[in-house]
């Protein structure tokens, strides 16, 4: 691994995280470069969801060194998280999109809280949503969406914020094949249009149809090496 | 950023509005309770202030005292500690006045051989000695001087009246704090619920960005808007309530002796001040925890 890496946007070193006696991710080393499309990929409790943790600080590191666009984690104080988590737009597999606010308030929300202007906020809302194809359902309460719907809501507000990374957490599945197919061209799009994209996930068919740099996960461990 | 987080407090009010009310009504009602009370102690205090200013020592002096040690006693009553003013009424003077008072009935008095009444002296004291313990002390002073039989000080039911208000006093500030102590861990709970129940709002704000600072002051302010209405709410009834007792009390009791009133606009605004603070000190204890725990 090259340390010097101009390219290199995510390094971890010997990276663990333990719950008491128990660990879920043992010695992980990984590099993710810029404008890269990365798979995290493993059966279920292999540690997919916990290693993308770790990179937005939903979790901290138990030992080891994680560096992000820079920033070393386990430095970083609480003060600083919200201009870490700025860098990154987060997909899940729930949406996690605020069921009393609106579309537009959901998006708004990302915008709000790096304190972009009312005006600019507006436009932003508009191309994004229009980019996932949901313009017209911007005064939707998310329950009235279908979970395809959702998904593409909770892709627009991930991308709102331009990011330099978006880490997508098993982002098809809850859906069904063609809402599946729908968010998979939009992350096409998204790393086409220079996104470095990290997703979770446990189905091949997926990752075939994207193709890019894939790591196995087993037990908490890379089964290959990453590069 | 300040009209946003303004605007974010409005609608979350709307958007969780029994739960507020809940809070609000909690923050009335301590206001209600708490200001009752001190409305109370400074309606007795002005009354006791009143009756006490019309205190007066009398010292009566044994039958057997020579005239001509009269303006002696009366030079030694002057010397002491927080004496303004000793007046001497004779024997003959306090006659005549009880002649007076007794009108119609003064013919009783004509067939007295000779007067019964004792030479006497009337004591003022100076207003900062009006204090129950002082008057004691002076009055205790006073009747250590061998001429004089008696002293009294005629309204001595004030000072167990006064006594007695003081116990209410100290309880009623007692329950005051105890009152807004309860108040603010009710309104921290009810926040608490609130949030609970916003707890996947505010994780979710916590993984886009949001700093500590755009999640929590909505929150404070809809804990001050709230305090403002729960003590703008508790006022409102205080005063309803206040002005339907007194226009009772008023024609029967007071008669323009004193005068019975409500909190002055200062103190108004210090109690609607402090329910801002209440509202604002339950959210932040509760968001103190919550935000810890995201």
């Amino acid at each position: 691994m090259n340390d010097n890496n101009e390219n290199s946007l995510i390094r971890m070193f010997h990276v663990y995280r333990r719950y008491g006696s128990k660990a879920a991710l043992f010695d992980i080393n990984l590099e993710v470069f810029k404008n890269e499309f990365i798979f995290i990929t493993g059966p279920s409790g292999a540690g997919k969801s916990t290693l993308l943790k770790l990179l937005y600080l939903g979790e901290p590191a138990s030992e080891g060194q994680i560096l992000v666009d820079g920033i070393n984690l386990s430095r970083i104080s609480r003060k600083r998280i919200p201009f870490l988590r700025r860098k990154i737009g987060i997909i899940f597999q729930d949406f996690k999109l605020i069921h009393s606010k609106t579309v537009f308030e959901n998006i708004a929300l990302v915008l709000e809280a790096a304190g972009k202007p009312r005006q600019f906020i507006q436009k932003k809302i508009g191309s994004v949503l229009r980019a996932v194809g949901m313009e017209d359902k911007q005064n939707s309460f998310p329950l009235s969406l279908s979970g395809g719907e959702q998904q593409r809501v909770a892709i627009a507000r991930a991308v709102a914020g331009d990011p330099t990374i978006i880490l997508a957490d098993e982002p098809t599945g809850s859906l069904d094949a063609e809402s599946a197919s729908q968010v998979t061209g939009l992350l096409k799009e998204f790393h086409i249009r220079g996104s470095t994209i990290i997703v979770a996930t446990h189905d091949k068919e997926f990752i075939s149809k994207l193709g890019g740099r894939a790591v196995y996960l087993k037990q908490g461990r890379i089964q290959s090496p990453p590069v | 950023m300040i009209s946003l987080y303004f605007k974010h407090a409005l609608r979350d009010i709307g958007k969780n509005r029994f739960v507020n009310a809940v809070s609000i009504i909690t923050i009335a009602l301590s206001v209600i309770i708490t200001c009752s009370f001190i409305l109370f102690f400074i309606n007795t205090s002005e009354i006791l202030t009143l009756w006490k200013k019309g205190v007066r020592i009398m010292a009566y002096l044994y039958q057997d005292v020579p005239a001509e040690k009269i303006s002696e006693i009366q030079k030694k009553i002057s010397g002491l500690y927080g004496v303004e003013d000793v007046r001497f009424i004779s024997k003959e003077e306090a006659f005549d006045v009880l002649k007076q008072q007794m009108k119609r009935q003064s013919s009783l008095l004509e067939n007295l051989k000779e007067n019964p009444l004792p030479n006497a002296f009337e004591i003022r004291m100076i207003a900062s000695s009006q204090t129950w313990e002082k008057i004691e002390n002076l009055a205790s002073r006073i009747q250590s001087i061998p001429q004089i039989e008696e002293v009294e000080y005629g309204q001595r039911w004030l000072a167990r009246f006064s006594y007695i208000i003081n116990i209410f006093r100290m309880s009623g500030y007692v329950l005051g704090i105890l009152f807004s102590v309860a108040s603010v861990f009710i309104v921290a709970n009810t926040v608490r619920l609130v949030l609970y129940s916003r707890r996947d709002e505010i994780e979710i704000m916590c993984l886009v960005g949001a700093s500590d600072g755009f999640i929590k002051v909505p929150f404070y302010i809809e804990g001050i808007i709230m305090g403002a209405l729960g003590g703008t709410i508790g006022l409102i009834v205080l005063f309803t309530t206040f002005v339907s007792i007194t226009s009772n009390i008023d024609q029967s009791i007071t008669s323009g002796a004193f005068h019975i009133s409500f909190f002055s606009y200062s103190i108004m605004l210090i109690i609607l001040i402090s329910s801002m603070f209440v509202g604002w000190l339950g959210c932040f204890l509760s968001l103190k925890h919550i935000i810890k725990t995201v």
